[in-house]
């Protein structure tokens, strides 16, 4: 393969606090694997401490956290923070799950970029990451 | 942020930038990788490697606690393929070392093979570069799950841990013909499972035949066989032992150097194999590549005709 022509994104998926359900981020890591892109697994009941600090080994572009469970108010926030004060405020932070849609604004305002509910088509995602990689890139050069 | 610098001192956002530029052939890695060189050869390479699911990740888990305590830094790369059709990976290795994720003193990567077959990822040696420069004592480096000839990791590490387990002969022999030849340590992993000792038992007589074989070699580690279940804990600290006394073994000889050294020669000519084919591929007429293709002419005859125009 030519060189510097393959520079996959990069996706951290996490699931944070008690949750145990995997099916559905299993789902989604195989379509983004499809669709050229790395994925990258922390395992479960992760705190956004763990979450922020595998972000940062593994420099990934996208933090994507799957939320089942309550508590999503208190932890995503905390994690975004985590992100900033470490220098990676920039990774994108997407949220999918179960979300009330009156969490929403407050998560949006903690620097949450995107969230996904339940049952969102995961070709919708894959397109979002595209745009969002697209327009980074355009506006880097 | 100067990512050369912040990485010396040990900072993890820049360490895991660096590796990123030199995994996507970004040229600024590059510019890192100069500055930081000086800082590197310090670190012992430990490789894992061994069949699919035989617990290389649940293992290196285990050692990092072993290695610990007992005070060392360590740096983890932990390689899964990725997909030859889509370029695209999931890599789970880390949800196995997740218990260490908040100890500072330990980095772990994932990275996965974009295309590189043996085994490794094409910049994992520059991962262990960059984790040695930021002053990790010991680097775990878990290979894709292998069959037997897929031992690239062999030239990367200083230590090679072979990771078999109980029972399933098919296995053994997967095991038998290429990994056998180049272990350092072997270790029986799921010892909790039936077969275990018929298990030891031919792992010796390998080790034996291959001994025999060697009988010239001024240099003598006979590589242990051990015992461990991975997923309790069980059998580790005497698999540290084995890779602490086989990095001594390799300092009074020499060859820890000497491997370090070879280690750096190839790298560089595997760099300029892949700059002259870049180069190469750039200068390629198509037409004559399309003349092979209409079977107007044969692949050595045009190879030989691309060659010479360069
Ligand atoms: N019974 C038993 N199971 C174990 C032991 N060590 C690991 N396992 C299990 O074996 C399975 C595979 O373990 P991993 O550590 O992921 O194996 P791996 O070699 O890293 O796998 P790949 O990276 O996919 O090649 C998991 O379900 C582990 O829990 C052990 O000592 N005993
Ligand atoms: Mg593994």
């Amino acid at each position: 393969m030519p060189q510097g022509t393959e520079r996959p994104l990069r996706v951290l998926l996490a699931k944070l606090g008690m949750d145990t359900h995997t099916v559905g981020i299993t789902v989604i890591a195989h379509a983004l694997r499809e669709a050229g892109m790395e994925v990258i697994f922390t395992g479960l009941k992760q705190t956004p401490a763990m979450v922020a600090t595998a972000a940062i080994q593994e420099d990934v572009d996208v933090v994507g956290v799957s939320s089942l469970s309550a508590g999503h108010t208190r932890s995503l926030p905390t994690l975004a923070r985590l992100l900033r004060e470490a220098g990676a405020g920039d990774k994108l932070l997407l949220v999918g799950g179960v979300i009330p849609e009156e969490d929403q604004p407050l998560l949006q305002e903690a620097g949450v970029d995107k969230i996904f509910t339940m049952g969102a088509d995961t070709r919708d995602i894959i397109t979002y990451l595209n745009e969002w990689r697209a327009a980074q890139q355009a506006g880097h050069s | 942020m100067d990512v050369a610098k912040e990485l010396l001192g040990g900072n993890m956002l820049a360490g895991g930038r660096a590796i990123r530029w030199l995994d996507d052939r970004d040229p600024r890695g590059a510019e890192v990788l100069a500055s930081v060189f000086p800082h590197t050869g310090r670190a012992h390479i430990i490789g894992i490697t061994g069949p699919p699911g035989a617990g290389k990740s649940t293992l290196a888990n285990a050692m990092i606690s072993q290695l610990r305590s007992r005070g060392r830094r360590v740096g983890v790369v932990a390689i899964d393929p990725s997909s030859p059709f889509s370029g695209g990976a999931i890599l789970g290795d880390r949800v196995r070392m997740a218990r260490h994720t908040l100890d500072a003193d330990v980095f772990i990567r994932s990275i996965g093979t974009r295309g590189q077959a043996g085994g490794l990822s094409r910049s994992a040696h520059d991962a262990c570069l960059i984790l040695d420069a930021m002053g990790f004592d010991v680097i775990l480096v878990e290979t894709v799950g292998v069959g037997q000839d897929e031992i690239d990791i062999v030239a990367l590490a200083h230590t090679t841990v072979i990771v078999g387990l109980p029972g399933l002969g098919d296995e053994v022999q997967a095991i038998k013909a290429g990994l056998m030849e180049v272990g350092d340590v072997f270790v029986i992993n799921k010892a909790d499972r039936e077969g275990y000792e018929a298990t030891r038992q031919q792992f010796e007589l390998m080790l034996h035949l291959r001994a025999e074989g060697r009988q010239d070699s001024s240099l003598h580690w006979s590589p242990p066989v051990l015992r461990a279940v991975a997923l309790n804990d069980e059998g580790i600290a005497e698999i540290i032992d084995a890779t602490e006394a086989h990095a001594q073994f390799l300092r009074d000889n020499g060859e820890f150097e000497r491997l370090s050294g070879q280690r750096e020669r190839a790298q560089t000519l595997g760099l300029m194999g892949e700059a002259l084919l870049q180069l190469a591929l750039e200068k390629t007429d198509p037409d004559v590549l399309a003349a092979v293709e209409a079977r107007e002419i044969d692949p050595y005859a045009a190879a030989r005709l691309l060659l010479r125009s360069l």
